[in-house]
């Protein structure tokens, strides 16, 4: 009757053993799941974030250091019945706040941004004042921690365009990042120097890991600390500002719109960088940053573009310096050579003519410059006038480029822009090939038509006036405490045009400041400058000049563009004749032109504060 | 002299080998479960004040006294466990009645009786008792399972612990006798007891998880048509029974929202973790929760004797007790739970065994209960931290901490060796 039935009863046993091994199986060796549950259970990572290197000007002013801050991070998970009175009243907000950081915190974790078993940022930097009266009492929350960071602080208003800022590194850059050095809430430079120079700035983080209890008390360190690393301090900065110089000039830059760069002439060292309109580079930093952030990077002018290497203009006028340069090294002219001011090829205004190239500088000929720069470009190495025209200008661009002209010179700064000095390649492109000639292109004469150079290229080149035929890169930073900074800074870039030439032409533009400029003129020093306009359709033109003085021993090369200000010899001319006298002299004497500089009236229309990115002027 | 002997000749060393290991596994455990660093971090400690002793060492005095226990019952006549069974089971009976009048509380469970620091709870103890009263009556002479009347005193027999223990709210252990069915079973009870047993268990949780009753009235109605088609060439009476059967289950279908809601909170919350363990992730999840991530975080090979972080850390709660599989799967991975389901295995398998080859309905009977006891405590207690069954307080034999259980375990299973090793000596009366 009862046959087969112990069977039964060990089929059920076996069954039951079977199934645990299976499903032990499962949990211990296929699921990875649970191993890291554990860890996150049991381990405590804490995170020590370095300070960020300090960032000084060329004397060793401290311009950008770091300044504590305190994030309060929920661990959702072991969040246990809060006392959310006692909550609000220890960290100082209301139940309505509280509410509303769990609903973002909610709505963070739907996007997959935190999860409950990782610490997660619930209220954003808490001040120093807050800290003290919070670091007692944060036992009493299970589940909340005080992480504590540096943030960025600055000693001055001025540079923050190039200097950059700091700020939680984006979803966007953590998913590109391919180094794997960022975690999320970490800073990162976001542009700038803080961005250029993130990887000796950022330093190490360092972390610890500790055992833990279910109740968070830690429980001595993690494999005797094997894994543990210091944090490592980045690194500190010195640039080549002169700090002083710079909130000078933008002191003088207020309430305008444009660029200037000084650069020390025989080192290749930017002594000042201006972008205006700026902005107050605290608000970029603590608490309130998304909201600032908006309202700066919405802002119509658009202070977050860096002017001095972003804003393309054409030279105008400037460029007929290196025309002539190029002219007398190729031999098609000199200083002999005269062309009549002929109106029906370009416009002039009234001079002595027909003038000597001496004379067509101080003048700023413009029929002079057409008539030379055919030669330069039709030297009859073709009897064919257009492919003659297509050998010149490539020849001519060879030339240019050796001014740090047509590419991004490789400031030490994100995007640069690089300008342009147009090839037969793109008129080929334009007009096809063997369908352009001389009469085609012939604005390029006087740096105008399809010719773009940022004032930064335009600041290089006042320096590769000073230096009479050379240049070293410009770049912002001195040296990277202790090290050497990259060696394409030491680097001499020749133009390869005889220094006499120079000597010529630097002659001729001390003589044309007295005619075009005679507010920069700086008593008991002589100053070399070329003023150009840049011709703008929108709107009154914009007032570009660019000089280096003193003429005998270059302390300071320069250009200055102020928009919308019309004419160089006005506002451009004066706030570098300012600068000169500031940064040589070490005072500034002559009050009546800064009143004439700040009251910020230049034009024959009031100055309008249109932003222009590129403006390709219509000749 | 010659009983000493026969014995250590007749004795079944297999199963005294598996007890001997995993007395020893369960005792490392149970250290490796309270270690810690700083303050419990040597195996022994001198000290004889049971207040302040660590839990290793409390428990290496239940291995030893349990050792002697075994030795009592070795040298004990075979003939009193029979002869006195009813005795023994009347006299635990009365323990379990003081329970509730003269009891006292530890850690909230009225189930100890005792003095001062030491304390016994005899409701581990109703176990082989009733063992040893259900194998007396199918082993008495005329016993025939078919006889209602028997069937009835057997469900009287388990019925009465299984009532005194739910005075003391103990369900877990209310529970272990259920497992009597399959005693039963082997001796020739109906399958229906166990089939319905198991079916409406089943329909319980189904109830629960399945929204749309119709679904499983469809599934009742159709398994019921299938067998009453199977069985159509039987007798009308065993048609009958298997139609009860199948309004047993519907009639349980219906009574789980009411049987579900009368349950205390806590169990109602139990079985729905179980169901579904997210649904309270830090509340009644959070046993359950902790358990699986302590046992799958040990891996293929565990991390390593002492270097458990889950259970040294207290994450899993009754890590000594309940829990204490849980250290196993951390400190010694897949293959440290292979090797304790191994030996469970090998126990329940060798019992079996054992059972079968008695000469006696009685001690057969009584093999059974054992096997089935310690089966039960196997499958619920590894399952429960599996995830597989509710949170059901019951302990793993010869593994969790705690003297009660120990010496009950010890007691239950060193009776049928004791039987085992004087089977050439009784008359066959199967």
């Amino acid at each position: 009757m009862n046959e087969g039935r112990k069977e039964i009863v060990q089929i059920i046993f076996v069954f039951v053993g079977v199934l645990f091994t299976i499903k032990l199986f499962f949990v211990q060796v296929l699921d990875n799941r649970y191993a890291e549950l554990a860890d996150s259970n049991a381990i405590l990572r804490e995170v020590e974030y370095p300070f960020r290197g300090l960032i000084t000007d060329r004397n060793g002013k401290l311009i950008v250091y770091n300044t504590p801050e305190y994030d309060l991070l929920i661990t959702k998970k072991d969040v246990k019945e809060l006392d959310s009175a006692k909550f609000c009243e220890v960290f100082g907000i209301t139940i309505e706040q509280l509410r509303e950081r769990f609903k973002d915190y909610k709505a963070r974790k739907a996007k997959k941004e935190v999860s409950d078993v990782k610490p997660a940022i619930f209220i954003r930097q808490l001040s120093n004042l807050d800290f003290a009266r919070i670091q007692e009492r944060i036992d009493e929350f299970s589940g909340f921690q005080i992480q504590p960071r540096t943030t960025r602080a600055y000693s001055t208003f001025a540079l923050a365009n190039s200097m950059g800022y700091v700020s939680e590194i984006t979803k966007r850059q953590l998913e590109h990042d391919s180094t794997n050095v960022y975690k999320q809430r970490d800073y990162i430079g976001q542009s700038g120097l803080e961005s250029y120079y993130e990887k000796d700035l950022s330093g190490k983080r360092g972390v610890r890991f500790k055992f833990k209890d279910v109740s968070g008390i830690e429980k001595g360190s993690f494999l005797k600390g094997k894994l543990d690393t210091l944090s490592v301090p980045g690194k500190d900065l010195t640039t080549t500002i002169d700090i002083a110089l710079q909130e000078y000039g933008e002191r003088l830059f207020k309430g305008k719109v444009g660029s200037l760069v000084a650069i020390e002439p025989s080192t290749g060292e930017i002594l000042a960088i201006i972008s205006g309109p700026s902005y107050d580079p605290t608000l970029l930093t603590g608490r309130k940053f998304s909201s600032n952030f908006l309202t700066i990077s919405s802002d119509t002018t658009k202070p977050l573009f860096t002017r001095p290497l972003m804003a393309m203009y054409p030279p105008g006028s400037i460029f007929k310096i290196i025309q002539t340069l190029i002219g007398l090294e190729e031999g098609v002219f000199n200083y002999d050579t005269r062309f009549p001011c002929d109106k029906s090829l370009v416009n002039c205004h009234n001079h002595p003519s027909p003038a000597d190239l001496h004379g067509a500088i101080q003048y700023s000929c413009n029929p002079y410059f057409h008539q030379a720069f055919r030669r330069i470009i039709n030297q009859g190495k073709s009897p064919n006038t257009f492919t003659d025209s297509r050998i010149g200008l490539d020849h001519w661009r060879d030339y240019v480029s050796r001014f740090g002209l047509g590419a991004p010179l490789g400031v030490d700064l994100p995007s640069e822009k690089g300008g342009l000095i147009p090839s037969s390649r793109n008129y080929n492109r334009i007009y096809g090939e063997g369908r352009w000639k001389f009469s085609t292109i012939y604005s390029l004469s006087i740096g105008q038509g399809e010719m773009l150079v940022t004032p930064m290229q335009m600041a290089n080149l006042a320096a590769i006036l000073a230096n009479k035929g050379y240049f070293y890169t410009p770049h912002m930073v001195k040296s990277i405490k202790g090290d050497q900074i990259d060696p394409r800074y030491r680097v001499r870039h020749e133009t390869g045009i005889d220094t006499a030439f120079y000597t010529f032409v630097t002659d001729a533009m001390t003589d044309a400041i007295s005619g075009t400029a005679p507010r920069a003129l700086i008593p008991g020093m002589t100053i070399c400058g070329k003023t150009g306009t840049a011709q703008n359709p929108q709107g009154e033109d914009h007032s570009v000049f660019m000089a280096f003085a003193p003429k005998e021993n270059p302390k300071i090369a320069i250009a200055v563009y102020v928009e919308n200000a019309g004419w160089g010899g006005r506002a451009a001319a004066s706030i570098a004749s300012l600068m000169i006298e500031r940064y040589v002299t070490g005072e500034v004497k002559r009050p009546a032109l800064e009143e004439y500089v700040l009251k910020n009236e230049f034009g024959d229309r009031p100055a309008r504060t249109k932003p222009a990115q590129t403006v390709i002027a219509l000749e | 002299m010659r009983n000493e002997i026969s014995i250590s000749n007749k004795m079944d060393w297999a199963t005294v080998a598996i007890y001997m290991a995993m007395l020893l596994f369960g005792w490392l455990n149970i250290f490796a479960a309270v270690y810690d660093t700083d303050t419990n971090n040597s195996l022994f400690v001198a000290t004889f004040d049971f207040g302040v002793m660590p839990l290793q060492m409390k428990q290496f005095i239940f291995i030893v006294t349990s050792l002697i226990i075994m030795l009592i019952i070795l040298i004990v006549d075979m003939r009193f466990y029979e002869t006195f069974a009813y005795v023994i089971f009347a006299g635990i009976m009365f323990l379990l009645l003081l329970v509730p009048l003269i009891g006292k509380e530890v850690a909230g469970n009225k189930s100890w009786l005792g003095v001062g620091a030491f304390g016994i709870q005899p409701s581990e103890f109703a176990k082989f008792a009733t063992a040893l009263a259900v194998a007396k009556f199918i082993g008495s002479v005329g016993f025939r399972m078919d006889q209602v009347r028997n069937q009835v005193v057997l469900f009287v027999l388990i019925g009465i612990p299984v009532m005194l223990i739910l005075l003391q709210k103990d369900f877990g252990t209310a529970m272990v006798f259920s497992v009597f069915l399959l005693v039963f079973y082997r001796e020739g009870q109906s399958p229906f007891f166990l089939l319905v047993g198991i079916g409406m268990a089943i329909i319980f949780i189904l109830t629960l998880l399945v929204k749309n009753n119709w679904i499983l009235f469809a599934i009742i109605g159709g398994i019921w048509m299938m067998v009453i088609y199977l069985n159509r060439k039987r007798k009308f009476k065993h048609l009958i029974i298997i139609t009860l059967g199948a309004i047993v289950l519907i009639g349980t279908m219906q009574s789980v929202e009411i049987v579900f809601s009368k349950l205390p909170i806590h169990h109602q919350k139990r079985i729905m973790v179980m169901l579904n363990p997210d649904s309270d992730p830090t509340g009644y999840g959070w046993n359950v929760t902790q358990s699986k991530i302590a046992i799958g975080s040990g891996g293929f090979a565990g991390k390593g004797f002492l270097n458990g972080t889950q259970t040294k850390f207290d994450f899993v709660p009754e890590q000594s007790t309940d829990f204490i599989f849980c250290t196993i799967g951390e400190e010694h991975g897949w293959l440290g739970s292979l090797l304790v389901v191994g030996l469970f295995m090998g126990l329940l398998t060798r019992l079996l065994f054992i059972a079968e080859r008695q000469k006696s309905r009685f001690a057969r009977s009584y093999g059974y209960a054992v096997a089935s006891i310690f089966f039960f405590h196997f499958a619920v207690n590894i399952g429960m931290t599996l995830g597989l069954f509710p949170v059901i307080g019951i302990p793993l034999p010869f593994f969790s901490y705690g003297g009660s259980s120990l010496w009950a375990f010890t007691v239950l299973l060193f009776i049928l060796l004791k039987l085992d090793a004087h089977r050439g000596q009784v008359l066959e009366r199967l």
